[in-house]
């Protein structure tokens, strides 16, 4: 049974997820060096490659003019045409991994075990991980049976990336050396094994997100509210706190989906990326994809009536309290703090 | 146009705990309602059947108790419901199996899922349209119709928006905020509760019988958690006086 990642890249640089999976894949079998597979074209996709084989013992290249930008569609067909049978692939559970790889794995004919955050023991033809269910409330075990293979996508952040092969291989300097040579002896071209690529969905071109009113980006305060503001007339008590404190507002997603918010305001993976100082989730349950929208470990502060919501397990300080009680008491407080200072 | 639209019944997690009775949820006072994915999905069916023309369906794989959101979803405008019995406790693999049996039947143009069921894992629309041999887009956030086939942006990271155009038919999963999904009374609900609504098991779609999943669900757990965060106590003066502390210590205020 041989060990896939596929490796997703932009401007010819791999990745974080990159070495993440190879981390998980050395979960599923220590002994084994993983491949890393490659898609794309021209020197973007040879520099990917370059930077993959720095990390990866072997790479395996999938060059071909449709796979430019990684249409799923079109990925999927040289993926099932590179990988033999039986194998286990894995690749990030994000934008790309959530379009690829539940086909990807009914192609191969193999298990599909989504959003793994750990991966617990491979025993025989059975691979036993752990995933979270219901925003992370509760985590369960899934048994695969991994006989005709697997399709794997790990939850970016979940693996800690290890050291890169060389230092792991024993192979050291000489085979970064040969890395970063011109021809790399570790990267296979298997580009000759894909046939002409069809697609019945094209893709046309990106819009990049818009810019809002004000930069979350840029705030070391943010008051940031979820689903438990309840209605739109709340925002307001947000607000309040905020300008009190001189601070600004974030949310979570299901505000915007409401349209109580706009989309700049957004904190998380399909939202922007914050590094603020301190961070005030109010009503907030702390689901992966809006915690990967914290940077720069800021101090959190977590507001919430439910003591068992997860995003307690990751804050610094929590507070179990009705958010539209308890943020007045706050902007109370951060106003007679204002006037003493005066 | 046909859309089919899969839904799924789902506790809703916001308004619940989730407690642990063995290696189970705790599932008697658990408040059930639809997918919150899903319900976009079927809004963003009936726009597109309300300013064309065509009609909805809406189908679940369940038991009798899963019922209640097909009827809540024809209060919406779905013309048709129905109920695919295929056993307990099927992996996605399968419950895709289910679908696309289903489909195969009916001359759908497009098939609408959500992106991901509250205890699911962002599968069974991919898997579906790759066992109909169908293209597929995830993440949708909007869908243009022209002719033979659709427009469609993507969410992808950061916000920015992916633009792909896609033959039907095709199976498109709907990330939420596509819409604003319209309000169902209980007046809504009682109209539609006469309507019959089919429910077809394995044989009368054709499936044979069990092939044993892939992957199974061991049961829940509450994971050990690393030191967690310290509870502040007292009144909510005394703790707003300690946040207050706690922000000017780490540089959150000026
Ligand atoms: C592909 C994809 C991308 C996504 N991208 C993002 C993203 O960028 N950002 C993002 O945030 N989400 C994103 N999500 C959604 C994410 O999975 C969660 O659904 C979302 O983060 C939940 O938001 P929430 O915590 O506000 O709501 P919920 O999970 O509903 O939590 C609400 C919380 O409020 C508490 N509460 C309720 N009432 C009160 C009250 N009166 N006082 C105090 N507490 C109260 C509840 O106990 C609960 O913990 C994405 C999902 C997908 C599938
Ligand atoms: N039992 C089911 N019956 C009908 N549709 C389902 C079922 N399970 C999942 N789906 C659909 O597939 C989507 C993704 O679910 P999942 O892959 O389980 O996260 C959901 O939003 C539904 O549209």
């Amino acid at each position: 049974m041989r060990v896939f990642a596929y490796i997703e890249h932009k401007a010819g640089a791999p990745d974080d997820t990159a070495a993440e999976l190879q981390a998980a894949a050395k979960r599923i079998d220590a002994a084994a060096a993983p491949v890393a597979i490659v898609t794309g074209a021209g020197a973007e996709l040879d520099a990917a490659c370059a930077a993959a084989a720095e990390m990866y013992s072997e790479v395996w290249k999938v060059g071909n003019s449709a796979l430019e930008y990684p249409n799923a569609e079109l990925v999927r067909q040289a993926v099932v045409a590179v990988v033999p049978r039986g194998s286990v692939v894995l690749m990030p559970h994000d934008h790309f991994g959530i379009d690829l790889a539940p086909g990807l794995a009914v192609k191969l004919g193999a298990a599909y075990v989504p959003d793994v955050v750990a991966i617990e023991v491979v025993a025989g033809t059975e691979l036993k991980a752990v995933r979270q269910e219901f925003g992370g409330q509760v985590s369960t075990h899934v048994v695969a049976d991994i006989s005709a293979g697997a399709v794997l996508t790990v939850r970016p952040g979940a693996f800690q990336a290890g050291g890169a092969y060389p230092a792991e291989g024993g192979r050291g300097t000489e085979a970064r050396e040969v890395a970063r040579g011109p021809s790399h002896a570790n990267i296979l071209d298997k580009s000759a094994e894909v046939g002409a690529l069809v697609a019945k969905r094209r893709y046309l071109g990106r819009i990049a997100a818009e810019a809002g009113d004000v930069d979350i980006t840029r705030q070391p305060l943010l008051v940031s509210i979820g689903r438990g503001i309840q209605e739109q007339d709340n925002i307001a008590i947000a607000e309040e706190l905020a300008e009190a404190l001189g601070a600004v507002v974030s949310c979570s997603r299901p505000v915007v989906d409401a349209k109580w918010l706009p989309k700049s305001r957004q904190v998380g993976t399909s939202g922007k990326t914050v590094k603020p100082k301190v961070y005030l989730a109010c009503g907030i349950s702390g689901a992966f994809q809006h915690l990967a929208g914290l940077k720069g470990n800021p101090f959190l502060i977590a507001i919430n009536k439910n003591p068992k919501a997860p995003i307690f397990q990751v804050a610094d300080v929590g507070v179990v309290a009705d958010l539209l009680e308890f943020l007045p008491v706050l902007t109370e407080k951060a106003r007679e703090m204002r006037l003493t200072a005066k | 146009m046909k859309i089919l639209v899969c839904v799924k019944r789902v506790p809703d997690t916001s308004d619940n705990e989730i407690e642990l009775q063995g290696d189970d949820i705790r599932r008697d006072d658990l408040v059930y309602s639809v997918n919150e994915w899903d319900n976009y999905a079927v809004e963003e069916a009936l726009r597109i059947t309300e300013s064309l023309e065509g009609q909805v369906t809406v189908v679940t794989v369940g038991g009798d108790d899963d019922e209640e959101v097909l009827r809540r979803q024809m209060a919406m405008g779905a013309k048709e419901g129905a109920l695919l019995s295929a056993g307990d406790g099927l992996g996605g693999a399968e419950v895709a199996a289910v679908l696309a049996a289903y489909a195969k039947k009916g001359n759908f143009d497009l098939i609408l899922t959500g992106v991901q069921a509250e205890d699911g894992c962002a599968q069974v629309g991919g898997m579906l349209a790759a066992l109909l041999d169908w293209p597929f887009a995830s993440l949708v956030n909007a869908i243009e119709v022209m002719g033979g086939k659709l427009k469609v942006w993507r969410e992808v990271e950061g916000g920015d928006k992916e633009i792909n155009e896609i033959d039907l038919p095709c199976v498109l999963s709907i990330q939420t905020g596509i819409n604003e999904p319209r309000y169902v009374g209980m007046r809504g609900i009682r109209q539609v509760a006469a309507v019959p609504i089919p429910k077809l098991g394995k044989k009368e779609l054709g499936m044979s019988a069990d092939a044993a999943g892939k992957v199974r669900r061991e049961g829940y757990f509450v994971p050990a958690v690393g030191k967690g965060a310290e509870m502040l106590q007292g009144s909510a003066g005394e703790m707003a006086d300690k946040v207050m502390e706690l922000m000017r210590a780490k540089g959150g205020l000026k």
